[in-house]
């Protein structure tokens, strides 16, 4: 693969983006891409939005992603969806948690949570919209919503060759090995 | 490919003073530099690492350790050298016995810095040899370069960072830690100790190692050409390297520098010579292409691309060719999602019944506690840097004296930062019969780098049991009455406004102590022992509650104000905090 591939996870701080990420780099890695990764840490863990960029492909020069340039996107949350479309290719794919989270100018009433987002990016781009959160307390533990929708980005990477519940399984605690795989499967079945 | 390991740049300076055989490392926690010593105490069993009580401490246990013999290290971010600017200069007179290296992390952009200073001023300043990686590769190999430079040229060396070389994952390969032995120590007054005499001598020399290091900066293969087409040279560093790569694609030549002080000049006019048109890419200062332009070397720089700020492809391509990717556009906008002090956050009782106040004017320190100048608490006046807000608050308190106002100071401070510069405050305040009242937000942690322990929490960086230093007792020490001292739960709110009344109608120095820890802190036996740390949740009795909106002033995350007030059973902790503001009696803690 000459072309270098570009993905974004967006979300709001301790959806679990950075395991999804770590567990997705792991994987390129093993088999053989140039991978770069960037995350932007400081207030995040206050509330903040977080992204999380992965590029990976023969060379990898930048480790961010310039806007009009994701291949995917993955939204944890839907109105980081509505933030982040402009970093999307016109011919990009973008998958969106149906999953909402006020901020605090919105709970304390000052603004109001955007409506119409998902119609909104529908007519725009090309979106897959599930509701992982609910998948995932389905398979009995509402945590594993960040490799559910994991298992979406890896469905739409298309690449099979690589060992993705072995990536899985170095990179969650022991003992979460089995439900985690079940999310993973489970995301790859909604795109 | 096994050998192949995805790292931050922090985590790869850590391996790479580790393979350096590097002995000791001090550093005071700041993004984006904090994970290099907490990557570095993995490797405790090689090495000793701490948290020192702030920048400057840090640089000189450095130093020291240098003088003894062993390879040493000290990291900070940007705004850290400042505070350590002191030593630093006079270290490049001393020179080191065994390599030493200061890590500085700039923050282009401000993801999480008060300003945006560019910290290769400081290399020119005090002239420091400085090395600039791009990449997590060349963080794991520029530290274990510039510790054998630095005993090459007997000269400190800078390794600055930006917050992306930081914080980006690339792969880096290990190799076995080096076997470097510790030098011997030999007392010698002419070299270390900088009285005038000893020191002007050093001054005159320091042409000799720059001449020396010059020499080095136009031979090293980490200061390389990439010689593609020739109608366009770029010239870059760090980062921004990666980024011009991406911009001016593989027709262009690059002349991509590693070591950017001293300079290589004849390299850079060697180069000039081969393209028609220079480009010089660097994020913040056009501290490279001054220096190019005053050796009379013509090339575009800042006058197309921006001086402040981060960059990214995106902005250099538009700002050298014009050119914008095609991106989707929506009307629709995203609010914005502002960090907010947590819910449960120990700071929220106290900046909530502070808020109250009127005719009080209250400074502000750097921390979590930050925070609590957001809307809508709106509870602190100003920030500057670590340690302002009390010497701040006693300057301007002895204005207010002189003006006549009756308007009272309040200076909010953290346990770590006032640790690390808050202290000499105080005694300032103590000293000059200040009138200002001081309060230390003791969370037992610090808090907003991610929980490092400090001098105060009882366990070093390593691990390691460590004696607590006693706030209370220090400030008696300093000089404030016994009396003058209040030590408060902020959850609880009329502990809080008591201590408030009584603090400022005194004419003396008083100082109030919030004791409680972060609600995010892993809780110690001891912290379990001192403080009711059970789980609880608040709850809204929804017939009782007349929709004042009172419990959502208090600005926590869990409250969610729509047609219903409720809280968020998920993220509510229970502090109790709205509860105690509801004039209702509408909300209730249940278990």
């Amino acid at each position: 693969m000459k072309e270098t591939k570009n993905i974004l996870l967006v979300g709001v701080g301790g959806q679990g983006t950075i395991l999804a990420s770590k567990i997705l780099s792991a994987g390129l890695l093993s088999a053989g891409y140039d991978v770069k990764m960037s995350e932007i840490h400081g207030m995040s863990q206050r509330g903040g939005n977080v992204s999380t960029q992965i590029r990976f492909g023969e060379t990898v020069y930048s480790p961010i992603i310039g806007r009009g340039e994701a291949d995917v996107i993955v939204a944890f949350e839907t109105m980081e969806a509505l933030r982040w479309i402009e970093y999307l290719k016109p011919s990009g794919k973008m998958v969106i948690n149906d999953f909402e989270i006020p901020s605090v100018p919105i709970q304390m009433g000052a603004a109001e949570y955007p409506k119409g987002i998902l119609e909104e990016l529908a007519a725009k781009a090309d979106v897959s919209v599930f509701r992982a959160g609910a998948i995932a307390e389905g398979l009995g533990n509402s945590k594993t919503m960040n490799i559910v929708l994991l298992g979406a980005l890896v469905k739409v990477l298309n690449m099979p060759e690589i060992d993705w519940e072995q990536a899985i399984c170095s990179n969650v605690k022991q003992g979460f090995e089995e439900i985690n795989i079940k999310a993973f499967r489970a995301g790859e079945a909604q795109v | 490919m096994e050998n192949r390991h995805l790292l931050t740049g922090n985590e790869a300076v850590a391996r790479g003073a580790y393979e350096a055989g590097l002995v000791f490392a001090s550093a005071y926690p700041g993004t984006p530099s904090t994970e290099i010593l907490e990557t570095l105490a993995a490797y405790k069993d090689s090495l000793y690492c701490e948290w020192a009580p702030n920048e400057k401490v840090a640089l000189e246990a450095a130093i020291g350790a240098s003088l003894a013999g062993g390879r040493a290290l000290a990291a900070m971010k940007h705004v850290g050298v400042n505070v350590a600017a002191d030593p630093l200069f006079t270290a490049a007179y001393t020179g080191v016995n065994g390599g030493l290296i200061l890590v500085s992390a700039d923050d282009p952009g401000q993801h999480s810095s008060q300003n945006e200073q560019d910290n290769r001023n400081y290399a020119t300043a005090a002239r420091l040899l400085m090395l600039e990686p791009a990449d997590s590769q060349e963080a794991k190999d520029f530290t274990k370069l510039g510790l054998a430079l630095s005993e090459r040229f007997d000269m400190p060396v800078m390794l600055r960072m930006t917050t992306r070389v930081c914080h980006s994952k690339s792969t880096v390969t290990f190799e076995e830690r080096g076997e470097i032995s510790i030098r011997p120590y030999e007392k010698n007054i002419a070299k270390y100790v900088m009285t005038p005499a000893n020191a002007k001598v050093k001054r005159a020399k320091l042409g000799g190692a720059i001449q020396a290091m010059t020499e080095y900066s136009n031979s090293c293969d980490i200061n390389r050409e990439e010689i593609n087409g020739t109608d366009i040279g770029v010239i870059s560093a760090g980062v921004a390297y990666q980024y011009a790569k991406e911009v001016f694609g593989p027709e262009a030549s690059y002349l991509k520098l590693g070591m950017t002080y001293p300079m290589p000049m004849e390299k850079i006019r060697a180069f000039a010579s081969k393209v028609k048109t220079l480009y010089v890419v660097e994020e913040m200062d056009p501290y490279m292409e001054r220096q190019i332009r005053e050796a009379g070397i013509d090339c575009i720089g800042k006058d197309v691309i921006p001086e402040y700020d981060e960059l990214n492809p995106d902005i250099i391509r538009k700002a050298v060719f014009g050119e914008e990717a095609p991106a989707l556009h929506s009307d629709m906008k995203a609010v914005v999602r502002p960090p907010a002090l947590c819910a449960g956050c120990p700071h929220r009782g106290f900046f909530y019944a502070l808020s109250k106040r009127k005719n009080v004017m209250v400074t502000g320190d750097i921390g979590c506690y930050t925070l609590g100048a957001a809307p809508p608490l709106n509870a602190i006046d100003s920030v500057v840097c670590m340690g302002a807000s009390i010497s701040m608050g006693h300057g301007a308190a002895k204005v207010f004296q002189q003006s006549g106002t009756d308007t009272k100071v309040v200076a909010v401070i953290g346990d770590s930062t006032f640790f690390h510069s808050g202290i000499t405050s105080l005694i300032d305040v103590t000293y000059n019969k200040g009138v200002s009242v001081s309060v230390i937000m003791d969370n037992r942690i610090t808090g907003m780098t991610g929980h490092q322990q400090n001098p105060g929490t009882g366990l070093t960086l390593m691990g390691e049991p460590a004696v607590e230093v006693d706030i209370p007792l220090l400030c008696q020490a300093i000089g404030l009455k016994k009396e003058n001292i209040y030590i408060v739960n902020p959850l609880k709110l009329t502990e809080v406004d008591e201590a408030l009344d009584a603090a400022l109608t005194k004419e003396e120095p008083c100082v109030i102590i919030t004791k409680w820890p972060c609600i995010l802190k892993k809780f110690t036996q001891e912290d379990k022992a001192a403080f009711d740390l059970s789980k609880k949740k608040c709850e809204i009795d929804q017939e009782a509650c007349k929709k004042c909106k009172i419990c959502v002033k208090t600005g926590c995350p869990a409250i969610y104000s729509g047609d219903v007030i409720s809280i968020n059973g998920d993220t509510c902790t229970g502090c109790g905090i709205c509860m105690q503001v509801c004039p209702f009696d509408a909300i209730k803690e249940v278990k």
